[in-house]
């Protein structure tokens, strides 16, 4: 492999960790904090997924890069410029709905792209994405019927999913745009074109949401710039002063 | 006292020349299947397939293990009690290897193991996504509660006829 081919797989394998480790932190924010028991544990058993799902690609990311920096140097050790995910995972967990709503619309994107990522031309990611993928056809159920039930449920339930996908339909544009990286990866068959996935998406997500009886609104321009590390919004840094606190206040702490 | 001294020489000289035998893999086999799952411990590590191959490669005992979900917190517990218990046999180089590729799957249960779940009170899992029975009193007339249980690998369901909650395996 080239070293140019080598930065570009490790750059995506940044996003993929990023995304699921960034989300999987958001949900464990709630352990203790649900609604009801069974949702509590719900959350609870995604964000493991999500977290196992980022050792995984942070392991293969550390593989590639082959400097000897481990998953944990990467999740613990980098500031926010760094870090590589979409920026709705990122997004706070504000309500139940929020939470509920923002999960829903990265589920319905996680699982197409794993679904494609399992015909990888690189071994290693479609061993993990084969994996993943399993897990995620939980997760999609889940965040589908939750969002049925909440959407098409009282008033006030509704009124804050609608809210919700208010909010957060501006960061579903950046799922499907496209860099240099990409290009690379497409080009070795690594990884699927991005907008491939839009087609399936939108008719995925605009079935439940019609079964919610929400509406999405129209979004002129998209909000950008995680995946590829320009801009994250302000929520991140926040949020990994809490993930990151132990390695910042005593660096090398081990168990 | 010369001659104990004598016999004791002769003893230990006779353990210092035998190279203890080297186990076959199928004796290794049976070892695992003692060691428990650590959080279904009726079931062993082998009837929930996780143990995908076991090989010896000159004097080291390379064992193949798979993880069930990805964050499973089982996953390191277990490579630990594999490794404890092969020590704990005489086998000093044991080599652990983990594999995603091809992932586990609820296929690999073995069928003692879909018999130990019943008993336990966990319902084994099935092609139809959910129980076919209730595992205490055999009514087919179930519900789900959540699709996400006290384990990555379960899920939470009712019996309408008893009304005890029990657990599901999750088919993956
Ligand atoms: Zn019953």
């Amino acid at each position: 492999m080239s070293g140019n081919t080598n930065a570009s797989l490790f750059e995506f394998l940044l996003r993929q960790g990023d995304n699921t480790l960034v989300l999987g932190q958001r949900l464990s924010e709630w352990c203790g904090h649900g609604p009801v028991l069974e949702e509590d544990i719900a959350l609870a058993n995604i964000a493991l997924d999500l977290v196992g799902q980022t050792q995984l690609w942070l392991a293969l990311a550390c593989e590639v890069e082959g400097t000897g920096r481990s998953a944990d140097d990467l999740a613990m050790l980098r500031d926010v410029w760094d870090f590589r995910n979409l920026l709705l995972v990122e997004q706070p967990n504000r309500d139940f709905g929020m939470t509920i709503l923002r999960q829903f619309l990265f589920d319905q994107w996680h699982l197409l792209q794993l679904h494609a990522l399992a015909e990888s031309s690189e071994d290693r990611v479609a061993a993990i994405a084969t994996k993943a993928e399993r897990e995620v056809r939980y997760h999609v159920e889940r965040s589908s019927e939750a969002v049925i039930a909440l959407g098409d449920g009282t008033e006030e339930s509704h009124g804050r999913m609608q809210g919700a996908l208010d909010r957060l339909t501006p960061y579903i544009g950046e799922m499907f745009e496209a860099d240099a990286v990409d290009a690379a990866l497409v080009r070795d068959g690594v990884a699927p074109e991005p907008a491939r996935l839009k087609p399936a998406y939108d008719s995925a997500v605009a079935a439940v949401l019609s079964e919610a009886t929400l509406s999405m609104p129209s979004v002129p321009v998209a909000q950008t710039g995680g995946r590829s590390g320009k801009r994250h919004t302000e929520h991140l840094g926040h949020m990994l002063t809490q993930m990151q606190w132990l390695q910042r206040a005593y660096p090398g702490a081990e168990w | 006292m010369v001659s104990e001294g004598g016999n004791f020489c002769e003893k230990s000289k006779r353990n210092f020349g035998k190279i203890p035998p080297r186990p076959s893999v199928e004796v290794v086999w049976t070892w695992l299947a003692d060691v428990p799952d650590p959080e279904i411990p009726v079931v062993s590590v082998v009837d929930m397939g996780i143990v995908r191959a076991v090989d010896w490669d000159d004097d080291t005992l390379k064992v193949t293990v798979t993880p069930t979900y990805s964050g499973c917190p089982a996953t390191s517990v277990i490579a630990m009690d594999i490794e404890t218990a092969l020590r704990d046999r005489g086998i000093a180089n044991v080599a652990l290897k983990t594999q995603i590729a091809p992932p586990w799957t609820t296929d690999w249960l073995s069928d003692a193991a879909h018999d130990k779940l019943r008993a336990y009170g966990i319902a084994p899992p099935s092609p139809a996504g959910g129980p076919t029975a209730c595992p205490h009193c055999g009514s087919a007339n179930v519900s789900r509660v959540s699709q996400f249980g006290s384990t990555p690998c379960k899920a939470q369901w009712r019996c309408e006829s008893c009304l005890e909650p029990f657990d599901f395996f999750k088919c993956i």
